[in-house]
């Protein structure tokens, strides 16, 4: 399909501009030395300086990138096992178990979010606990695991069904099969949702503003207690620090990929017949 | 308590429910590594959503009640306006989307990734601060009526009407603070869940059915109409759906980008449970009420699809 | 058996997990308190922290309703809350609040006697007040002229300029001022007037806020609204063209109060921090910091402040005595309070 397409680019590139106005005003105020959001007064480096002094928002980076990695790990464990256990299964009990996993990811944040917090406070009344880190990261495992079950299950059904049976013929142990050769087969799905996981874990205010209580507070609540009066230019300093960081990430991620994808195309050139 | 007692009880009730327990998971066990899971979701995500429906009948110490769904009809004009608004953010977003995903689709495989890429490369900053920078440009001193008075703009309006008495000169365009800006913060931090499942659908198009249907004398309009749209219907219907749901239910860019005055659903039950009227069980009854809402419109979505997809085939 | 450790490894590895976080929060040595957003100089809980080895966890609630919601709610500890009075009385009212241990608050000597015995709370075994001020327009003379009037905020010629409380009590609070009514009237004809009356000025509000009000009138985006004089003073400071009036019609004066709920897990650490708060030389850097009005005494003759300063943070007499209180409602008005508020928003 190399047709040209003018018109199409022409609205890509407009969508472009539009995704990144803001966070392109959000960078270079990141930078003004007074601090106002709309006035430009000087560069300077001071947000970022003064930014790592901040503790209220180094605290809630650190809940952040806890809470995300935690959940995203648990979530990638307990979605694993999970996906292996549901792609044995016969359908009619596999399909109404996959809606109800589909649930979080479908419904609207803010009901998860409220139904966990109703949850949790009518337990914590029963059992005698308060909304704190620990519900927040059920709260995160929870709307991580499907999204690895998701990326996980497609790479189950690419599987061959006889690599199951051929592993046991050969000794190994049902355990032996999962841990030995379904999991390095199914790995690039379990980094996939594990890196799906963790973003979502990452940009999520909804369900933590509504489950975190009242000792731990996450990046995101950080942000919002603030935009409901000033914005300190400090968080757009972490911001662009966050952006930048995933942004050269993606780079390497994308060189190496291209890299490998070009190797890949050599050898197959050098075998014509497999073409 | 030592090991020879534990022996001596080996015919006791719990040791029975053990074994047979261990008898199930033997007979289960290529199954058995979903039963965490399982109890997870139950836990997690079932009793919850039981929770709520629990709520939304009963009220504050006075058991069983209809009341809350009674007394929602005076909040009619928020869901008509949460739905309205959502609508038109999902159109424009399909719109915007669906030509964009088709121009990417389009381009050889190297750049494809690169502009994928920079479609999700957004999301990484945080929604608030996006939504919020957003406020930067829009308000009545924010960069773009500033741009546009160093432009001349508002003088060049204003000499316009120049003879008119009654005209009071302008120095800014509202553009802040309208239902507009709502939908326009809908369309900014939705728009890539448009744009990224319909790509995905349509490079997965076989170039040698639209080659054909060309061979067989269609032209582009045709092709589109018959091949591209039907084949990539699967990734508008998850499109749709990934914008409308999250629209809907939204209350930070409403808080944000209308200064309190555009009231939507979400903030009606973010009032409710911790905003200035404190009624959790009104707030879940609204809860459920957008659950159906969101419920009925993706069955009705679905079933349409279906169809479609059933006719393609045919 | 490799199977079993396992499995025990990652049970042992969640306990520990839920353990550890309950551990640290019934720990000794943490005080959760939730305050008004921008109302506290922040040197203070780092300075609290080190003099007492105590940590700190601050949160910010948005308007007393909202608080109160968080409250009720339950599954959260605060050992320190600072509502206003009406909300005091209401939370002494449900119950919900501790009294405290005035041994452990030897400050409390030092808070005004004006203050004292308050009718939110007239056996004063709840609370110790924190700050104190009037509620006045806020106004840029160049945009809207002088003001001296409820009516500005109503006046169409002011329209896409006026910012107006997010919260019902204060919003209706305003309306019922300019119309005449108390404060805290209960007559629903009052009340339905002051409705209408907000109804009306819908249309031409820029929009409800609370803290963005700080923002909007600094940088001129908005050039009048109504606000808690405290924070006039920290608005004037980014831009001075702006001014203060308490309307002749009357304002509403209030306290803010530390207290600590019902079932705080730290309370001493709680009565720690009020006591804290409460000293001269917190209590003047707090004032000058938020310029709000500090209930302690010696804070008056102390203050480095101008005139504009002085004047705003303690009005005249004569100002005061126009000046009146909310109080609780009862449960009636509440909820008429709160339709209302959702017809109006919606």
């Amino acid at each position: 399909m190399k047709r040209k397409n003018t018109g199409g680019n022409i609205l890509t590139a407009l969508t472009f501009i539009f995704l990144y106005a803001p966070i392109i005003v959000l960078i270079v105020f990141s930078f003004n030395s007074s601090k106002s959001r709309t006035i430009w007064s000087g560069f300077t480096l001071d947000w970022y300086r003064e930014l790592f002094r901040d503790s209220l928002i180094m605290s809630s980076l650190e809940t952040t990138l806890l809470v995300s990695v935690l959940a995203a790990l648990a979530a990638a464990v307990i979605g694993t096992f999970a996906a292996i256990g549901f792609y044995n299964m016969k359908k009619h009990w596999r399909s109404p178990l996959l809606m109800i996993n589909n649930i979080p990811v479908i419904n609207a944040d803010i009901i998860t979010g409220v139904s966990l917090s109703l949850l949790f406070v009518s337990a914590g009344v029963v059992i005698g606990f308060e909304l704190g880190f620990g519900t927040l990261l059920i709260a995160h495992i929870t709307f991580d695991i499907p999204y690895v079950i998701l990326s996980v299950m497609p790479k189950l059904y690419q599987l061959d069904r006889n690599l199951f049976e051929a592993a046991q013929d050969l000794g190994c142990t049902w355990f032996q099969t999962i841990y030995k050769v379904i999991i390095p087969e199914i790995m690039p799905g379990i980094i996939n949702g594990l890196l799906i996981a963790f973003t979502m874990s990452v940009d999520d205010f909804v369900i933590s503003y509504f489950t975190a209580g009242s000792s731990v507070q996450t990046l995101s609540m950080a942000i919002y207690a603030m935009t409901r009066k000033r914005i300190s230019p400090k968080i757009n300093a972490i911001s662009t620090l966050l952006f930048t960081v995933v942004l050269i990430l993606l780079v390497i991620v994308n060189v190496r990929e291209s890299r490998q994808q070009r190797k890949a195309d050599l050898k197959r050139e050098q075998m014509p017949e497999e073409v | 308590m030592s090991k020879t007692s534990l022996s001596s009880w080996s015919e006791s009730k719990p040791l029975r429910i053990l074994r047979s327990a261990r008898a199930f998971l033997e007979r289960y066990r290529k199954q058995s590594f979903a039963f965490p899971y399982i109890l997870w979701m139950a836990l997690f995500v079932v009793i919850p959503i039981i929770l709520i429906v629990v709520y939304a009948f009963t009220s504050a110490g006075n058991g069983f009640t209809l009341k809350n769904f009674s007394g929602i009809i005076s909040y009619a004009p928020v869901f008509g306006r949460s739905l309205w608004l959502a609508l038109v953010a999902t159109a424009v977003c399909l719109l915007i989307g669906y030509p964009v995903a088709l121009a990417i689709s389009r381009m050889n495989i190297k750049t494809q990734r690169i502009v994928l890429m920079l479609v999700m490369l957004p999301m990484w900053i945080n929604f608030l601060l996006r939504t919020y920078a957003w406020m930067s440009l829009l308000e009545n001193t924010g960069l773009i009526n500033r741009a546009l008075a160093a432009l001349g703009v508002f003088d060049l309006i204003n000499s316009l009407h120049a003879n008119d008495l009654n005209y009071t000169p302008i120095t800014h365009f509202q553009l802040i603070n309208t239902n507009g800006a709502v939908v326009l913060g809908m369309v900014y931090n939705y728009l890539p869940f448009m744009i990224l499942p319909i790509q995905s659908v349509i490079v997965k198009i076989d170039p040698f059915v639209i080659e054909a249907a060309e061979d067989l004398g269609a032209d582009r309009g045709t092709v589109f109409r018959k091949v591209i749209f039907p084949l990539s219907l699967s990734g508008v219907i998850s499109g749709i759906t990934m914008v409308f749901v999250p629209a809907v239910s939204t209350f930070v860019i409403s808080k944000l980008l209308s200064n309190g005055t555009v009231m939507l659903l979400g903030d009606l039950i973010e009032m409710q449970f911790t905003g200035s009227a404190y009624n959790p069980h009104l707030g879940s009854a609204i809860s459920l009420i957008m659950m159906a809402i969101v419920v009925i419109c993706m069955s009705i979505m679905n079933k349409f699809g279906e169809g479609e997809e059933q006719a393609v085939m045919m | 058996m490799k199977k079993l450790i396992s499995v025990i490894v990652c049970t042992a590895m969640f306990i520990f997990l839920f353990s550890g976080c309950g551990g640290s929060r019934a720990k000794k040595g943490v005080v959760n308190v939730y305050n008004w957003g921008e109302y506290i100089d922040t040197d203070l809980l780092k300075q609290f922290e080190k003099d007492t080895g105590i940590k700190v966890n601050y949160k910010n609630f948005e308007s007393n309703e909202q608080m109160y919601s968080v409250l009720k709610q339950g599954g959260v500890s605060y050992d320190v809350i600072i509502p206003s009075d009406y909300m005091i009385s209401r939370l002494i009212g449900e119950d919900m609040l501790e009294p405290l241990n005035f041994s452990n608050i030897p400050n409390y000597s030092l808070i005004d006697s004006n203050l004292k015995n308050m009718p939110y709370d007239p056996e004063n075994k709840y609370s110790v007040p924190y700050m104190w001020g009037t509620v006045g327009i806020i106004y840029d003379p160049d945009v809207v002229g002088e003001v001296d009037s409820w009516g500005a905020l109503f006046d169409e010629k002011n329209a896409g300029n006026i910012l107006m409380f997010d919260n019902p009590r204060d919003a209706m609070g305003i309306a019922l001022k300019y119309l005449g009514y108390s404060l805290n009237t209960t007559d629903k004809s009052e009340l339905d007037e002051a409705f209408e009356l907000l109804k009306k000025q819908k249309p031409i509000l820029q929009g409800y806020v609370m803290d963005q009000i700080f923002s909007k009138l600094e940088s001129g985006e908005a050039a009048i609204g109504p606000y808690y004089a405290g924070d006039y003073l920290t608005m004037h400071q980014a831009n001075p063209k702006l001014k203060f009036c308490i309307p002749k019609e009357g304002s509403n004066v209030f306290v803010d109060a530390m207290c600590i709920p019902k079932g705080a897990q730290n309370k001493e650490n709680a009565e720690a921090f009020i006591n804290f708060m409460t000293g001269t030389e917190q209590s003047l850097a707090n004032s000058e910091y938020i310029g709000y009005t500090s209930p302690n005494v010696e804070v008056r003759s102390l203050l480095d402040a101008d005139e504009l300063s002085m004047s705003v943070m303690y009005p005249a007499e004569k100002v005061l005595s126009k000046c009146e209180s909310f109080i609780n409602l009862p449960q009636e008005t509440l909820d008429y309070y709160d339709s209302i508020w959702i017809k109006l928003k919606s």
